[in-house]
This record gives C-alpha cells, structure tokens and sequence, in this order.
C-alpha cells in the first residue's frame, strides 16, 4: 500500500487538520480579543491625556493667552509618546498645534476623520468616546496612528469671559486632536500573534506525533497483525493465530479471526475428511475387488502346493511365510473394505459407558504390559444412545490402543483417561438431512449434486414454463442450495417430485419472511421441513426439529499422557493410511474411528501438546 | 440332465479358473472352466454339473443373476458364489438369493476344498431326496430340516428367537450331513460381538478340512453351549435342541431377519 494511502496517515492528517483549524480559531479569536484590550487601554490613555491638554490649556483659553496655549501644546506635543496634539477651531482651522507648520492650515471636513460629525454641515454636539477615536495611517506603509478629537464646548465662563469672544448661542467652540502612534502597541500585538502561531503549530505537531503513534500502536499494527493472519490463511495455513491481542474492538476482531480459522480448519478437516473417505470409500471397492483377484491365485497355490509337499520341510518353511503373508495381505483388504463402510452400522439402544468398559477389558492386557493406567471417569448419568456398540467399540480401542503406543512401552508408563459427560447442542446447522421424500414416497435424495459433499436434496421447480431443480442444502439451517431455474420474483413457483410429480407445494402458507410460495418434503419418521421458492430467502422450517430445541450430546473425552502430536500433523491423522507407528499400524486406525462416528452423525475432535499427551473428543447424539 | 462332470468354475480371472480347476483336480474331480455367465451356461445345458462356482462380479451379468437365470432354466445345480468384494453383505445376499455357499476371495486350496466338498454332498443329497420323493419313500429321511419357527441363514446355520429377546444360533442338520463327522469346534467367547455373514464356527472334520459357519444374526455372544464343544459328537445327535451353540443378545434383529430364510416356507 502507498504511504499516503494508509489509514494511520489519513486519521492523523485529519485530526491533526481539525486541531490546526481549532487552533487557529483559537488563535485567532484570542488575538482580536487582546488587540481590542490594547486598543482600549491606549484610547483611554489617549482620552485621559486630551482631557488634560484641555484642562491645562482651559485657563489660558479663558484669558485669551494664544502664545501659553501654543506653548504648552508645543511642549507636551514634545513627548515621544504623542505623535501631534492640536486644537481646531470651528471653521476647522488649526489654531494650535504640536506640529507648528500645520497651524493655520484649514481642514477639509470631509475628510474621513471629520465626516462623523460634520455630516449635516454643522459640528455636532455631541459625540461618545468610540464615535471620537479613530484608527488610521497617514500612508498605507507608515505606521498606524490612533487619533481622539475631544470637543472643547462653549461653557458659561466662556461666554461670560471678560474676552467675550464666543456669542452664547454657540456650543461647540472647536475641536482638540489629539493622535498617538500605535508603535508599541503593534509590536505586542504582532509579538502575540506570533506567540499564538507557535503554539498552535507546536500543539499541531505534538498532537500530530501523538496521534501517528497511538493510531500505529491502536489501529496500524493490529490491522497488519490481521492482514498477516488473512494472507497466512488465504494462502491455506489455517493453523495460523494472530498474536497480542489487546482488548479492543480490533483485539475482538481479531479474537473473532482466530476463533473462525479454528472454526474453518475444523470445518476444513471434516469436509476433507468425507471427501476423501467417500472417494476412498469407491476406490476401496474397486481396489479390494482387482486386488483380491491376483491374491486368490497367489494363496491358491501356495497353499495348494504346502499342502503337497509336506514331507519337504524345508520348502514347507518358505511356503508357510508366503502363505501367511497373503492372509495378511487378505486381512489388509478386509480392513479397507470395513473401512469403506460397505457394513451398514447396525445400531441399537446402548450405553456408552458399557462400550467403554468393555473396549478398556478387550485392551487391558496390552496396556498392563505398557505399565499404562486406564482411568474411567465415567458420569453415571449419561443416557443411552442408539449405536451400533461393535462398531463404538471398535473406536474406543483404536484409542486406546492408540493412546498406548503414543505412551510408549518404555518411560515408566502413563495415564489414559477416558470421561463422559452430556452436553446440549443446537441441532441447527450441524443436522444433516440424510432422508427426505414425496408423498408417495418417492426418496428425493440426490447422491450427484452434492452439497459440502453430502447428497443434496432434489425437488422438480416449474415457473412461467422455465422448468428446472432445485438441489437443497442437506445441513438443515445452513442455505446453500442450488437453484436450476431462476423463476421470477413473484411469480408462482409450483414445486413437484421429480419422480411422480406430486406436487410439494404447500397452499396457502406463504413464505413468512418473503411471502413467496413454500413447499415441503418428508422426513421420514422425523416430520416435515419446509422451504422457500425464492432463491435470494433463506427461510426454512423444521418444527419437529426445532421443537425439541437444543439437541443432547454425549461428549467422550479420552486423554492420553504420551508424546502428544505436532501442531503440523494434526489435520492428517484421520487421513487413510497416515500412521506414525511405522511397522506397527497400519494407518487406518484413525480413519476408521473418523469413519465410524461420521455414520453416527457425529463428530471428532483432537487437541495435543507435544510431550504432554493428547485428547481425543468425540460427540454423539442421544438421538439418532 | 445327468451330471457328468464334478463341476463348473465361472470367472473373468483364467487365474482363478485354473487354480480351482487344479486345485479340484487334485482332489480327483473334473473340473470345466468358463469366463463369463453367458459361456457358463451355455456349458451348463450342454453338460450336466454337479457343482457351480460363480464369481459374483463379472464382464456380462453379475453371479447373482446367473443364479437367478439357472433356476429361471429350472437348473437345480448348487451354486456356490465367490467374489473379490467380499463383504459380510455379498455374503449374506448370495445365501439369501439361494446359494449354497459363499467363499470371500482369496481362499486357501483347503477353504476351496471344505466349499466344494460340502456342496458336491449337499448335490448328492440333494438328489437324493428328490429321487426319494419321487419314489415316494418319506420314511427315508435324507435329513432333518429345522423346526418352523426357526429361520435359516442359506441352508447353514439357525436362528430361534426366545422370548426373553435373546437368541439361539445353531448348525443344520444339512450342513452337518455335508461335513464329514465333526472333530472339534471352535467358537466365540462370552462377550464377542458377531456379525451376520461373518464365520462364528469352525466346525473341523474327520478328513481334516476346517468348515466355517457363517453367523445368521449380529449381537454379543451371551452363552456358549459347553457341553457341545466338549463333545461335538452331540451336534449331529440333535442339532436343533441341545446341540445349539451360542446364546446372543440380537443387535439388530429385524435388519437381519429380512436376510433369512423362515424354515416355516420350507414344508410347503
């Protein structure tokens, strides 16, 4: 992936963009706020000054002493602080000012500054503060200059002044100007401004980095961690477990990754498991009948021809093995046609506990000679279950025996336990509809179309003339069924038995999720499970089924102390002929057991640690 | 027609054919080979047999239906069924479509010879009773079928149902008759589970050969008639009471039932 395009840049570009825009808001506001305060002090340190100008010139204005006036304006418009102090007289003439050149010039009241009062031609009497301050620059690179014009009235000692100068009637005499530079005050305004600036951009980089770093430790690496775990599994290696996982939401869905590749490579083994044995299944049959053939001809002879030379020993030896190597040979092809389960269980009533107990008496000699320790923690409450006891038996010492080898004859022995305990399931999605028919009774089971390699469920479905078949799911609760006609939604889609054709459909029951037409079959003995016409619903219904809730299990845990399994080799042991024992098996042990409980719809399950032991779990249903 | 030749082997395999043809040959029996059903009949109405032997498996039709057509042709000739795909079902199928016996493949030349023995004696038997008969001679009893209420696996072995649900499993008269004077008997143990179609006896003869049994119902093996292994010689004096052999615990009675054969139809 590009840099720029991972998700931990674009988060932090993101909040790293809010908090720049936040900051500079901030910034911003705070800097308005501070240029307002310093304003207002220097207006009112401006204001507090023209009224002293004023009031120090009052005096001399009353007795008429222009040349006191002109120099104590001259003089304190001396400060380095007050650009220029004048005073205006009503016609806007300059009559005193700091600046001596500007006296007598007269000032054009439309100039910006004056047009506040002079508006209607006439000053105006009154003015507030805010109205009598002004801001401004005299050329657009000089500096800012703020200006205060303070109105000098015409009070009663000025009418009643022996000078008598100014008629009563008048009220305002003129005008005092008093300007101050904002020098000082731009310096701290600029030197904040680039104060607030740094801050924001340290606060954006700091936050920023921080932001980078938590969503690397929060977000990135997780996610790698769970890319690494998807790219491990797409490329086959379900064993693979994503590793650290903290306690977030990603940490929950890595949780849920590990759990659904556990899941999966259970999955995996099982379906593997039913493909390769039905393959093998069919191979077996064809291989036992062309290997048989040969081997009738080889133990035909041989024993034909030891029989006829009894008086030459030492020919008689050397046939003895020949003839004793084919038996095994034929036991060898027995135990694969057992294998492909041409033998139909023959279940009945039994309890699971006696099966064990009399699995663990047909071992006991063998494991004594071990030194292993057959422990039966067998809960006493487990219901009976319909089973074909041979076969459940022939499981139990195949683990057994097992369990034994995985000890070992030497290191002093160890332990196998063998548990039992009941556990409730829910039958959905892990309950296979093995027969379904017509009401004729026609079996609707299709061996070709398989679904997750079990026999589907075949149903003839006409719609508008378009004629095709449905193949349905046989795991009850899971929905992968094939359509072979596409009717349109909507339309009425009449469902029939592609043997009879009796029809399946079941009137006046629409669909409760779709509203689209439903049909059922039979299964015999176990009720009836209804479908939907529509391809895109996956409603289904099996009261008798569902009814009866959880489903109970018997679960038989049998626990070894041996050198366990590698993690590697665990997804092959159930596999044909996969043995670890060498000369000692022949690899159809497992495969047998897997064989076995698969016929009694049920499942196997192995959990090892190298050099601690293993445990093999295996469930039954109480019902068959 | 009258039998001329000992017997006729039926197989795709010349290397069966010929091993049982010199295997039989040995034992001074004629011995005609053919490759499939169509060239076995075709032999079999040219030339009388005592004894058949049919590969189950073959090129044109299955051994079972070659039974099927020889008694369709009204051909009595026993027929014993042999087959690579030899399952405790083929088995069982081939007694019940009415062979007189079925060897899985490979056998031995002795397993050979204890089938061909047994079924050229059940052919002369045979015979006899039907000459018997014709003759109208009932008082010259060939042999002693089972009691009605019992079924029978091929013309083998019993089944008696008690009423306490267990069962009782035995030897026929017949078969005792075909095996020449039982020696020794080996049996199952208390505890073992039998399956139907599979041996649960090895009856050995006085000429040596060892016959197998093969068990009509599944189950445990609850009883063993001691005083039969004792003295074997009390099977031939009453087969059918006190000369039973196992007490079982049925697995699956009524699945194996429908393979059976109720000795009730025999006297009809």
């Amino acid at each position: 992936m590009k840099p720029w395009r991972t998700l931990g840049l674009k988060l932090t570009v993101a909040v790293g963009a809010v908090a720049l825009v936040t900051i500079a808001i901030f910034a911003l506001v705070s800097s308005r706020s501070d240029n307002r305060a310093l304003l207002a002090e220097v207006e009112r340190h401006a204001n507090q000054l023209s009224e002293a100008v004023k009031s120090s010139t009052e005096f001399d204005m009353l007795l008429n002493q222009r040349d006191r006036i002109s120099e104590t304006v001259r003089r304190i418009g001396q400060d380095p602080s007050i650009q220029r102090i004048r005073v205006m007289n009503k016609t806007g003439e300059v009559i005193y000012s700091s600046d001596s050149a500007e006296i007598g010039r007269s000032l054009d009241k439309n100039a910006e500054a004056c047009t506040l009062c002079h508006k209607a031609d006439e000053p105006l009497e009154h003015v507030d503060i805010a109205q009598r301050t002004r801001v401004y620059r005299v050329h657009p690179d000089s500096q800012r200059l703020l200006g205060i014009i303070n109105p000098i009235y015409n009070t009663l000692t000025c009418s009643s002044a022996s000078c008598h100068y100014h008629p009563r009637a008048q009220k305002v005499l003129g005008v005092l100007d008093v300007t101050l530079p904002l020098t000082e005050v731009d310096k701290a305004i600029r030197q904040g401004q680039v104060e607030v600036g740094m801050l924001a951009l340290a606060s954006f980089i700091t936050l920023s980095v921080l932001i980078g770093l938590l969503v690397r430790r929060w977000v990135t690496l997780p996610v790698q961690r769970l890319a690494e775990g998807t790219r491990h599994v797409a490329g086959g290696d379900l064993s693979y477990v994503i590793p650290e996982v903290r306690d977030d939401e990603l940490g929950m869905l890595a949780r849920s990754f590990n759990n659904m590749t556990q899941r999966l490579s259970e999955a995996r083994l099982q379906l593997v498991q039913s493909d390769k044995l039905a393959s093998l299944g069919r191979l077996a049959a064809g291989v036992a009948h062309e290997i048989n053939n040969p081997l009738t001809g080889v133990l035909t002879y041989s024993s034909f021809l030891q029989k006829r030379t009894k008086d030459q020993p030492e020919v008689q030896e050397d046939l003895k093995v020949i003839v004793r190597e084919t038996i095994r040979c034929r036991e060898i092809v027995k135990s694969l046609l057992d294998f492909a389960r041409q033998s139909v269980p023959k279940k009945g009533q039994a309890a699971i506990n006696e099966i064990i107990a009399r699995a663990a008496s047909v071992v006991e000699n063998q494991l004594q000679l071990n030194h292993v320790k057959l422990v039966q923690a067998l809960d006493a409450d487990v219901p009976p279950v319909t089973v074909d006891a041979n076969q459940m038996q022939q499981v139990f010492i195949n683990l057994f025996v097992n369990a034994s080898d995985a000890i070992g004859p030497d290191g002093g022995g160890g332990t196998i336990t063998v548990a039992t305990s009941r556990l409730k399931l829910s039958p959905i999605g892990i309950t296979q509809v093995k027969k379904a028919q017509c009401p004729k009774r026609h079996s609707l089971i299709n061996a070709e179309v398989r679904i997750d390699n079990k026999p589907s469920i075949r149903v003839r479905a006409r719609s508008e003339g378009s004629e095709g078949f449905i193949y349905r799911d046989p795991m009850y609760g899971m929905a992968r069924h094939q359509f072979g006609i596409a009717p349109e939604p909507g339309m009425h889609v009449e469902v029939t038995c592609p043997e009879c054709s009796s029809s399946l459909n079941v009137h006046g029951a629409p669909c409760p999720e779709c509203g689209a037409a439903t049909f059922q079959f039979e299964v015999p003995g176990k009720g009836f499970v209804e479908g939907c016409t529509n391809r895109a619903c996956t409603w289904q219904r099996w009261t008798d089924l569902e009814k009866g809730g959880d489903k109970d299990f018997i679960e038989i845990r049998v626990r070894d102390t041996g050198s366990g399994i590698a993690h590697e080799e665990i997804p092959r042991i159930f596999e044909p002929f996969y043995s670890t024992k060498g000369q000692k098996g022949n690899g159809l042990g497992l495969a047998v057991i897997w064989g076995i409980i698969d016929n009694h719809n049920g499942s196997i399950s192995v959990e090892s640690e190298v050099g601690v032991g293993t445990t093999f779990i295996i469930r039954i249903p109480v019902e068959p | 027609m009258k039998p001329t030749r000992d017997i006729l082997v039926v197989d795709d395999e010349t290397v069966i054919t010929h091993a049982v043809q010199r295997v039989c040959s040995a034992d001074g029996l004629t011995v005609d080979c053919a490759v499939d059903a169509a060239e076995g009949m075709g032999r079999v109405l040219r030339t009388g047999y005592r004894l058949i032997i049919s590969d189950v498996m073959m090129a044109d039709v299955d051994g079972f239906a070659f039974l099927t057509d020889l008694r369709r042709r009204r051909i009595p000739t026993p027929v014993i069924l042999t087959t690579g795909m030899s399952t405790v079902q083929n088995a069982v199928r081939a007694l019940g479509a009415g062979a007189i016996d079925f060897i899985p493949k490979p056998f031995t030349s002795d397993e050979l010879i204890a089938s061909v023995r047994r079924g050229l004696v059940y052919a002369r038997l045979q015979a006899e009773a039907e000459a018997s008969s014709r003759d109208a001679r009932p008082d010259s009893i060939a042999w002693v079928p089972p009691p009605p209420s019992y079924y029978r696996l091929g013309y083998a072995s019993w089944l008696m149902q008690e009423r306490d649900g267990s069962a009782k499993v035995g030897v026929t008269d017949l078969f005792l008759r075909t095996v020449d004077s039982v020696q020794a008997l080996t049996l199952a143990a208390v505890g073992e589970e039998l399956v139907q179609g599979s041996s649960c006896a090895t009856l050995k003869a006085a000429d040596g050969l060892e016959h197998v049994l093969l068990c009509p119902v599944s189950g445990q093996v609850v009883e063993v008639n001691a005083a039969v292994v004792a003295t074997p010689g009390g099977l031939e004096r009453d087969p059918y009471f006190e000369g039973w052999l196992y007490r079982v615990l049925p697995s699956e009675l009524q699945y194996d039932l429908q393979h059976l054969t109720a000795c009730s139809s025999d006297r009809m």
